[in-house]
């Protein structure tokens, strides 16, 4: 589609984009990249230690531990998104802070905390999920996928 | 009175009584903060949602506007006044408290000069005394409109802008003393097929350079005629491709000064990226810094450029590519105008 849009311009379009792109300060790719491995490394690794920390403490195992650990980095998201501090680590992390799970924490709630001004109903119930939901959505779909195929080769592949 | 193809010369030459003008917290931090009336620490100003403190900011930047000029609310025969959010609802709601005959505009970031270039052809053609008109913009309510929660954690590009927090109002009249204005030049819509709604200086260079250009060939005159050409909000990455632009063309806009409300209006070191832009961008600049600068004598003829990129979140999701329009308005200090 893109090429086929590129086809449809006319000279002095395309002719002034080539220009403009000359001008254009690019995204400094290799420094986000650096940056986002830091961040997200260090974001995984304090959900590491958060999941160590029921396992030692608490009667959780490997398996377990694995919820409360993900409701615990979310509500930390939550309140670094409250307090507006979340949106400045993300633009210095970029993927580092989008990809965990307290990115996708951080979509639900900073949604939820923006439209709370057209109520809980039509406000905060109607858009929390505007920009996570198509993350579900996908994700729910694609595990199903995977799933089917899976039981498909177990039960009659015969592996 | 027209001029060329699309240049409208006042001959009454409206003046511009008084302007309000009122900034956010982040503009209080900018270059500019000597040059507001009223500035807010706060994105709430008091009020329970930001498209309200929107709202205030134009009702804010009209009473003062009034009230600097000597006049009663009552007295202001039109007022013409755009945003950006849907509907212009933050303007059409303070238009609602001030009560004045009332005509809202939609020209995105040119709001400003469209206002203006309106006002000036209304008391021109002996339509009113007095007419009031501005624009504005609010930080959060934009960004909610067009982009992101303002709390999501999204990495914006280096080409990306800043909106302004900001109202500005100017007050015209048909009599009096203070600045004139003289000519206006209405824009094409131009598209050159950009389509990163991240990037609106790069699309709405063009459509600067062309009102600029066309302006220059209507009124015959050259660039040096003016102290000073400022657009709107195209950025520091618009503003440099607009320069290769005039270069391109042959239009000697090194001999004045050129210049960008978006680039003037932060410090270097705050995190705006390109710039600032926004409706309020241009409104707040040249009400406030220009003007003030106009009645020291600092300047004294100044052509005021505003550019707006005319996108919806709608047309971007259906892969529209970003139409960009831009108005100019000419303001020359009392005296200085030719005849």
């Amino acid at each position: 589609m893109a090429n086929n849009k590129k086809k449809n311009q006319s000279s002095a379009q395309q002719e002034y984009q080539a220009l403009q792109k000359k001008r254009e300060t690019k995204r400094p790719v290799l420094q986000n990249c650096i940056k986002a491995f830091l961040i997200g490394g260090l974001i995984c690794a304090v959900g590491q230690a958060v999941q160590y920390f029921f396992i030692y403490f608490f009667n959780f195992t490997e398996q377990t531990a694995g919820n409360p650990t993900a409701g615990t980095m979310i509500f930390i998201a939550m309140l670094l998104t409250g307090f507006g501090v979340y949106d400045r680590i993300a633009q210095f992390a970029g993927a580092g802070s989008a990809v965990p799970l307290t990115g996708f924490g951080n979509a639900v709630i900073s949604a939820a905390i923006e439209h709370r001004t057209e109520g809980f109903v039509l406000g905060v119930g109607g858009n929390m999920f505007k920009l996570a939901g198509s993350v579900i959505l996908f994700g729910v779909f694609s595990a199903f996928i995977v799933a089917t195929i899976k039981t498909l080769l177990t039960q009659w592949g015969g592996f | 009175m027209l001029a060329g193809h699309r240049t409208w010369e006042f001959d009454r030459k409206p003046v511009i009584l008084a302007a309000g003008t009122v900034g956010g917290p982040f503009e209080a931090a900018g270059m500019l903060s000597d040059d507001f009336d009223i500035l807010h620490e706060d994105l709430w100003i008091g009020q329970d949602s930001y498209e309200k403190a929107h709202r205030l900011l134009f009702e804010e930047a009209c009473t003062k506007a009034i009230e600097k000029g000597g006049l009663q609310k009552e007295q202001v025969q039109f007022i013409l006044g755009g945003d950006l959010i849907n509907q212009i609802t933050p303007t059409s709601l303070a238009c609602r408290t001030i009560g004045a005959p009332y005509l809202g505009l939609f020209g995105a970031c040119s709001t400003s000069m469209e206002g203006l270039a309106l006002a000036a052809m209304i008391i021109n053609g002996q339509g009113a005394k007095y007419v009031l008109t501005g624009a504005s913009s609010h930080n959060a309510a934009v960004e909610k409109q067009f982009r992101y929660p303002t709390e999501y954690g999204g990495q914006k590009p280096p080409t990306s802008q800043w909106t302004i927090t900001g109202a500005g109002a100017a007050l015209l009249s048909s009599e009096g003393s203070g600045p004139r204005v003289t000519s206006a030049t209405i824009g094409r819509v131009i598209d050159l097929g950009l389509t990163d709604p991240f990037n609106m200086g790069g699309a709405m260079a063009p459509a600067a350079v062309d009102t600029i250009e066309a302006h220059l060939t209507d009124r015959n005159i050259d660039p040096s005629y003016y102290d000073l050409i400022v657009t709107g909000d195209l950025g520091e990455i618009g503003h440099n491709i607009s320069l290769d632009l005039f270069e391109k063309n042959n239009t000697p806009i090194q001999n004045t000064e050129y210049k960008d409300c978006g680039v003037m209006i932060y410090r270097k070191g705050q995190p705006v990226f390109s710039g600032g832009s926004g409706a309020g961008c241009s409104a707040v600049v040249a009400y406030g810094h220009l003007l003030n600068q106009m009645q020291k004598g600092e300047i004294k003829r100044m052509l005021v450029v505003a550019t707006g990129a005319l996108l919806s979140p709608l047309t971007y999701q259906q892969k529209e590519s970003i139409p960009c329009i831009a108005h100019a308005v000419s303001i020359e200090a009392e005296g200085e105008e030719s005849a």
